[in-house]
C-alpha cells in the first residue's frame, strides 16, 4: 500500500509539471517594451517553485516507499542536528528563495514605477467607475480641463464632469469609451477612480494597476504590436464587475490621428 | 342569532355595492368627454446630440455600427417639433380622476443597449413591465429623489430573464433611470396622478379629461416645466401649445 501511494505521488507530481514545462496555459504574448523582465521573473518563480515542488514530492515519496513497512528491530534515525537543525535549514532555504525572487522582482517593478516617463510620452487619462472605463485625450492644446464631480452626469454623457461652456482647457478634450494608442509610442497613463477601487489590467501589456479612490496614479508603457486587446477590471467592484471592460486598440500613428479626429468630431 | 347574520349579510352587501359604485365611478372618468390637444415646439437651434460609443458591449456596438445611436435629451424635428415631452394635469383634477389608474401596462424595454422608450409617462400605482431584449445583462437602476415618496432600487436582468412588473407609489416628475453596466443608458419615468401622455414625433399630444378648469404642465428633461391654465368644455377640444427655448 505504502509503495502504491509513493508511486501515485510521483505520477501526480510529474503530470502536473508537464503543462507548466510545456507552457500550455502560459501568459499572452508580451506586446510591451518593459515586459521582458516581468516574464523572466515569472519564469524564474515558476522554475524555483517547480523545482521545490518536485523535490519535496520526490522526498515525500522516497520516505513513504522506504519506511512504509519498517523492520521491527530498526532504530529510528533523526535528521542530523535534530529538529532544530531541520527548522533552520527550512528557514534558510525558503527565506533565501523569497529574498532572491524579491530582489529580482523589485528591479523589474522599479524599472516601471521609479523611472519617470520620457518628456514626449503621450498623456492619456483613464477614469474607472462602476462599471466602465472612460478615456480622455487632452486635444490640440495638450491640457486637460478641470474635473468638476458635481457636473458628472450620465444623462448628458458628461462622464468626466467637464465644464465645456466655461473652461477653455476642457473644450477640446476628447472623451472616449475605447482606448486607442499609437504603436511604439510611450504612453503616460493618468489614472483615477470615480467611485470605488478598480483595476486596469491588460495582460498583453504586462500592466496591472489598481485604482485607489482619492489617489491620482500614473503608469507609463509602450506597446509594440498593432492589435486590439481587452482592458479588464480585476478588482471586485460591485455587481457589474464581471462586465467592466474596455478595448485597447494599438494602431499606427496615421490610424491613431484619424481615429482621434473622428472621436473629436463626435464630442 | 339569525337576525345577527342578516345584519352582517346586509352590511357586507352594502359594502360591496359601495365599492362597486366607487370602482365604476373611476371607469367612467376614463371615458372623459373633454380633450386638450396641442403641439410642443423648440425655438432656436437644437443642441448637438452626441453619438454614443458602445464599444464596451460588442453586440450593441455592432448593432449600431452603421448608424450610431445619439443622445436623446432633446429630440427635435426639422420643423422644430419636440418629442418626448411629458404632459399632465398638475391642478384641477377631482379626487376620482386623480386616483384612477389605467389598466394598460406599458413596457420599459432594454434593447440594443438603449431604453425604449427613452421617457415613460405613468400614473401613480400603474404597473409597467421591465423587459430585457438584449443578449447581454442589464441592471435597471431608478434613482428617485431621496426622502421622496418613491424608493431607489437596482435590479439585474440577465439575458433571457423574464420581464418583471413594477409600479411607483408616489408622484414624481421625473425619476432618472440608469444602467450601471452601460453608463450611456439613461432614461426617465414621469409618475403623475390623472391623465398623462408624451408628445409624439410630430410634437403633438392629446389629453382626455372631464370638462373643468385645469393647469396643464409640460415637462422636458433638459428644459424643465411650463404650465398653462385652461378651461375644458364638453365635446370641444381646447388647444394648449408649448414652446421651449433652446439653451
Amino acid at each position: 500500500m505504502g509503495k502504491f501511494v509513493a508511486v501515485t505521488i510521483i505520477v501526480i507530481a510529474i503530470l502536473s509539471a508537464i503543462p507548466i514545462l510545456r507552457h500550455t496555459w502560459w501568459m499572452a504574448e508580451d506586446i510591451s517594451t518593459h515586459g521582458a523582465p516581468i516574464d523572466e521573473q515569472m519564469s524564474e518563480t515558476m522554475a524555483e517553485a517547480g523545482i521545490s515542488f518536485l523535490a519535496s514530492q520526490i522526498i515525500l515519496a522516497f520516505f513513504i516507499w522506504r519506511f512504509s513497512n519498517p523492520r521491527p528491530a530498526e532504530k529510528v534515525k533523526n535528521f542530523p542536528g535534530g529538529a532544530k537543525g531541520m527548522v533552520w535549514a527550512a528557514i534558510l532555504l525558503v527565506g533565501g528563495e523569497v529574498l532572491a525572487l524579491g530582489v529580482f522582482g523589485v528591479k523589474a517593478w522599479a524599472n516601471i514605477y521609479f523611472t519617470p516617463p520620457s518628456a514626449n510620452a503621450m498623456p492619456v487619462q483613464v477614469q474607472a467607475g462602476q462599471f466602465a472605463f472612460y478615456f480622455r485625450y487632452p486635444g490640440p492644446d495638450g491640457m486637460f480641463g478641470a474635473i468638476h464631480p458635481d457636473l458628472i452626469s450620465e444623462a448628458n454623457q458628461n462622464f468626466y464632469g467637464l465644464d465645456t461652456d466655461h473652461d477653455p482647457d476642457a473644450k477640446d478634450d476628447i472623451v472616449t469609451a475605447e482606448m486607442a494608442i499609437p504603436v511604439n509610442r510611450e504612453i503616460h497613463l493618468l489614472m483615477h477612480s470615480k467611485d470605488v477601487g478598480h483595476s486596469f489590467f491588460v495582460p498583453e501589456l504586462r500592466v496591472q494597476q489598481d485604482f485607489v479612490p482619492g489617489l491620482d496614479l500614473s503608469l507609463h508603457f509602450t506597446a509594440t504590436k498593432i492589435g486590439r486587446y481587452e482592458i479588464v477590471c480585476t478588482q471586485l467592484c460591485g455587481l457589474g464587475h464581471y462586465n467592466m471592460k474596455a478595448y485597447l486598440s494599438v494602431v499606427s500613428q496615421q490610424d491613431f490621428d484619424d481615429w482621434l479626429k473622428k472621436e473629436a468630431a463626435m464630442q | 342569532m339569525k337576525s345577527r347574520y342578516k345584519i352582517a349579510v346586509t352590511v357586507l352587501a352594502l359594502l360591496f355595492l359601495a365599492f362597486g359604485f366607487l370602482y365604476s365611478g373611476n371607469s367612467v372618468n376614463a371615458a372623459a368627454e373633454g380633450k386638450i390637444t396641442g403641439t410642443i415646439k423648440l425655438s432656436g437651434t437644437p443642441p448637438h446630440m452626441k453619438p454614443i460609443d458602445m464599444s464596451k458591449e460588442p453586440y450593441c456596438a455592432k448593432l449600431h455600427a452603421s448608424d450610431p445611436v445619439k443622445m436623446e435629451n432633446v429630440v427635435a424635428g426639422a420643423d422644430g417639433s419636440l418629442r418626448n415631452v411629458v404632459l399632465y394635469i398638475s391642478e384641477g383634477l377631482t379626487g376620482n380622476e386623480a386616483s384612477a389608474v389605467p389598466s394598460e401596462t406599458p413596457t420599459w424595454d432594454q434593447k440594443g443597449c438603449q431604453y425604449i422608450p427613452h421617457v415613460l409617462a405613468l400614473d401613480v400605482n400603474q404597473h409597467f413591465k421591465v423587459v430585457n431584449s438584449d443578449p447581454t445583462s442589464h441592471n435597471i437602476h431608478p434613482m428617485p429623489k431621496l426622502g421622496g415618496p418613491n424608493h431607489e432600487w437596482n435590479k439585474s436582468q440577465p439575458t433571457g430573464a423574464p420581464p418583471f412588473d413594477v409600479s411607483w407609489t408616489g408622484e414624481e416628475v421625473a425619476i432618472p433611470i440608469k444602467c450601471n453596466i452601460h453608463p450611456w443608458m439613461h432614461g426617465w419615468m414621469a409618475v403623475v396622478k390623472g391623465p398623462t401622455t408624451l408628445s409624439d414625433d410630430k410634437g403633438s399630444f392629446t389629453l382626455n379629461v372631464a370638462p373643468g378648469t385645469y393647469t396643464v404642465t409640460a415637462w422636458q428633461e433638459d428644459y424643465g416645466t411650463q404650465t398653462q391654465k385652461l378651461t375644458v368644455a364638453a365635446g370641444k377640444p381646447v388647444t394648449a401649445d408649448f414652446t421651449f427655448k433652446a439653451k
